[in-house]
């Protein structure tokens, strides 16, 4: 079996594509491709797809990242392409790669998010990234599956920048994940004014491993 | 014209509602043509949310027929959920389309699809959120014609003054000369304006216009006349019938869409039209006649459809796809075909005899055996006759436990409540051919592991059949019968844990009987119910019985009339009934005939293979019955799969 790892990006309306749009979306994808899948056995066989850390509905991204694998060996640069002519506007393939070994979840171990702000005050919103980046910690509420969960956003916040009147952010993968809208709600807490009433944009530039200062590529090294 | 893409405005509010998914258009094989360059455009709408009209057969065919043709341009819209169409009006945001996001108000035509009445106040919601005229009487030139299809579209009279026109019968070939009468007068610099394209579209026989017929009504109530105000407009208006669908393979490549919705196949219609005679059934009486789609049509759409979506599933559909003259071959080669794919086959498959077993074992070789449905529809054999369902229940009982006993465990067997003549003893008979169901099946399976689910409804009286004119049982007997079927059936120790009961209550039916076979005057209660909030009335959580009932009587008072008028009441032979204009092919007097042999407990055979019987469709629109078997097999794959250089 081919083992290969694909990047690809939400962008424009298909940032309401849930994942489960998405795999819906790509296994027909596959099919119309005639992409030679491996399959799982048993008695309901499915296509071998393996997700990682999968964006909200809503947020655009350019990194999302999955592995597939083939039964028959194909170059990665004609999966991608005859991938691309088959997926649905704005899911797109962005890079094909055979697999680099190790773990694909390990190695989404951070991700770099912009928020877009709707006439939030500049300032305002540097002084609150200030106070929070210079917390220990800041607990911010969230309903999940299982209710209302209360967590710590500080631990996994990498770094805070106000740019063009909107935030650029980086978090690491945790349990429980983060999500850049918490970060929001964080700075919100301490400046209640930031809450414009007009719902923030959130887009994913980058995922990857960390090495402290920036995010590296996962599909090398 | 120009129109600017509300998308921009769109996108914030989508980040605020449920599933917005559904809302962004772009799936694959949608098509974005640009609007200022068509001569004619057309916004495509099945009144419902996304994920019960994308699915919808008939709607994919006319974007794909439409979009084909290159001076023409079509989108789609759908209903708007209650969260995102407060928003919209909040922030003046109108109805749109899903490829473009143009709104609705910008194109030529709005064409509506109604498989169900129940859509007709989802139609004003999109109507006011539009901002087109509700009232067809107070539209503008620059608004669209409103245009209304589907099978409700035979009785189109309760909506007449919310559309502008309605065509009745297939649209293919329809929906292309209203386009070109359309693009003439267009052309022509829009003589007479606006009444000038709706008495063209009238006199021309392809639409009925309600505008230029004059309904008159007697003391009683009753309608006296249904009259043209011209004399250039016809009397009677016909429906469209395509003859000839293999020439016709559509749709070939369907929507894929991205949201989740009903349903997630590619169908293929291997037939149009049925003739077995239940009288109950308005889709076998307005459709007639049968015309088959031959095995190699069948088989080459199957295998476009399949690789131009990537679907994994796909469904032979028809009224009665077991009756295909080339059934056997159709099922047996295709699931050879796909023997060692993903793709699995579905058959509809609603008739009780042993063929329909087979076909269902075969289609279901290297896949489960779950369940099989049958629609014996009524409980004694006596009801059966009166509907001209006719199977025994020895057949039933024999099929079934050939069922079992080739392994299937679960059969689900669909009834109305409600049927002409019907007693309680009707009804409660449903529980003893289910338990002998239960015995036969644990006999011939050799376990007690075997299932069997009711499925039962109350029974609308529709226009075009034989039962137009029968009283409908008042949803109170309805819902009195149904829970009786329920506790025998809970009562019976030894099968009763085996059956299960699923059922709707008749209230739902009462009001779509008010509407399927109301006049003109039922208008105003669908306005009130939609100004009071009524809206996705198909939508349990959002059908109110009592803003029906209470609307209803608060507009029908002042006329005289009530629900009851025009639900349990029977008609008399004469009675000018609000369709009688509007001409399915029927002969009216054998719709009388049929429902006195209904009355008579007398049988009608299907006129495919037992000769004509005078229903009058074939010589009054000059058709006939399109059927094989061709002896044809189906044509070899070529592979035109991309595969690697």
């Amino acid at each position: 079996m081919q083992r290969l790892r694909v990047r690809y990006a939400k962008r424009g309306r298909a940032r309401f594509a849930s994942h489960r749009d998405f795999g819906r979306a790509l296994e027909r994808a596959l099919r119309r491709a005639a992409i030679p899948m491996a399959f799982s056995s048993g008695f309901n066989p499915h296509p071998r797809i393996s997700y990682a850390n999968a964006a909200t509905t809503g947020a655009a991204s350019e990194a999302e990242y999955l592995e597939i694998g083939l039964a028959e060996h194909r170059d990665p640069e004609w999966v991608r392409d005859t991938l691309n002519a088959a997926m649905p506007e704005g899911l797109v393939i962005v890079e094909v790669a055979e697999a680099n070994g190790g773990s694909l979840t390990e190695r989404l171990a951070a991700s770099r998010w912009q928020v877009q702000l709707s006439g939030a005050d500049a300032e305002v919103l540097a002084a609150a990234a200030a106070q929070l980046l210079a917390s220990e910690s800041a607990l911010v509420e969230r309903t999940t599956k299982s209710g209302l969960r209360s967590f710590d956003v500080r631990p996994a916040l990498r770094s805070l920048t106000v740019i063009d009147g909107g935030l650029e952010l980086v978090v690491a993968t945790s349990e429980p994940l983060v999500r850049p809208d918490d970060v929001l709600a964080a700075l919100t807490a301490l400046r209640p004014e930031l809450d414009t009433g007009v719902p923030a944009l959130f887009s994913r530039l980058a995922q990857g491993p960390w090495d402290g200062e920036r995010i590296g590529d996962p599909l090398r090294g | 014209m120009t129109a600017a893409p509300l998308y921009p405005r769109l996108e914030p509010l989508l980040t605020q509602v449920a599933k917005p998914v559904q809302y962004i258009g772009g799936e694959v094989n949608s098509v974005s043509k640009p609007f200022a360059e068509a001569e004619v455009s057309w916004a495509l709408m099945y009144p419902d949310a996304y994920e019960v009209g994308q699915p919808n057969q008939g709607l994919a065919i006319l974007y794909e027929i439409l979009n084909e043709t290159d001076w023409l341009l079509a989108e789609r819209t759908f209903s708007i959920w209650p969260d995102l169409a407060a928003l919209m009006r909040t922030a003046g945001v109108p109805q749109f389309t899903w490829e473009n996001h143009l709104p609705v108000r910008a194109f030529d035509l709005l064409g509506v699809s109604f498989s169900t009445e129940l859509g007709y106040t989802n139609l004003l919601e999109a109507l006011d959120l539009a901002g087109i005229a509700l009232h067809s009487a107070d539209r503008g030139e620059d608004e669209p014609i409103v245009i209304a299809g589907g099978h409700a579209a035979f009785n189109p009279e309760p909506i007449a003054d919310f559309i502008d026109a309605a065509v009745l019968g297939d649209g293919e070939q329809a929906a292309m000369a209203v386009s070109k009468i359309v693009r003439d007068w267009k052309a022509e610099d829009r003589p007479g304006g606006r009444q000038g394209l709706l008495l063209r579209l009238a006199t021309s026989g392809v639409a009925y216009v309600p505008s230029l017929y004059e309904v008159s009504y007697a003391e009683s109530g009753e309608l006296a006349a249904v009259a043209p105000l011209l004399a250039q407009v016809p009397s009677r208006v016909a429906k469209h019938t395509l003859m000839e669908l293999d020439n016709w393979p559509y749709p070939s490549k369907p929507i894929v869409p991205l949201a989740e919705t009903v349903h997630e196949r590619y169908s293929v219609e291997i037939f149009r039209g049925c003739t077995r005679g239940c009288r109950f059934c308005q889709a076998g009486m307005i459709t007639r006649p049968v015309r088959e789609r031959n095995i190699q049509t069948v088989g080459a759409m199957v295998a476009d459809g399949i690789a131009a979506t990537g679907l994994d599933e796909v469904g032979l559909l028809s009224l009665s796809s077991a009756d295909h003259s080339e059934i056997g071959p159709i099922t047996t080669e295709l699931a050879d075909r796909y023997a060692d794919s993903f793709v699995s086959l579905s058959l509809p498959s609603t008739r009780v005899d042993a063929f329909n077993i087979d076909l269902a074992d075969v289609l279901s070789r290297n896949g489960r055996r779950s369940g099989l449905t049958f629609a014996p529809e009524g409980g004694s054999e006596r009801l059966r006759k009166v509907i001209n369902k006719m199977v025994s229940e020895d057949d039933l009982i024999n099929t079934v436990a050939v069922a079992f006993g080739k392994g299937w465990r679960q059969v689900k067997l669909y009834f109305m409540c409600g049927l002409p003549t019907e007693t309680d003893e009707d009804v409660l008979a449903i529980a003893d051919m289910a338990a002998r169901v239960i015995e036969a099946g644990r006999r011939a399976a050799g376990t007690k592991d075997v299932r069997c689910t009711i499925s039962i409804g109350g029974f609308v009286p529709k226009a075009h059949t034989p039962f137009q004119w029968v009283a409908q049982l008042d949803p109170e007997t309805v819902d009195r019968r149904l829970r009786m079927l329920k506790e025998k059936v809970r009562e019976d120790r030894r099968y009763g844990r085996a059956i299960s009961v699923r059922y709707h209550d008749g209230k739902p039916g009462q009001i779509e009987g008010l509407l399927s076979r109301g006049d003109r005057r039922v208008g105003k209660v669908i306005e009130a119910v939609w100004r009071d909030g009524g809206k996705l009335d198909g939508w349990s959580e959002h059908f109110s019985y009592e803003r029906w009932t209470a609307a209803a009587e608060r507009e029908l008072a002042p006329l005289g009339l009530d629900l009851d008028w025009y639900t349990t009441r029977e008609r008399r032979h004469r009675e000018v009934l609000p369709w009688d204009h509007l001409d399915a092919g029927l002969d009216r007097e054998w719709l009388w005939q049929d429902y006195e042999d209904a009355m008579g407990e007398a049988s009608v055979e299907d006129c495919r293979w037992a000769g004509c019987y005078n229903c009058g469709v074939c010589p009054e629109l000059g058709t006939e019955i399109q059927i094989g078997p061709t002896g044809r097999s189906l044509l070899p794959l070529v592979n035109l799969r991309p595969d690697q250089d």
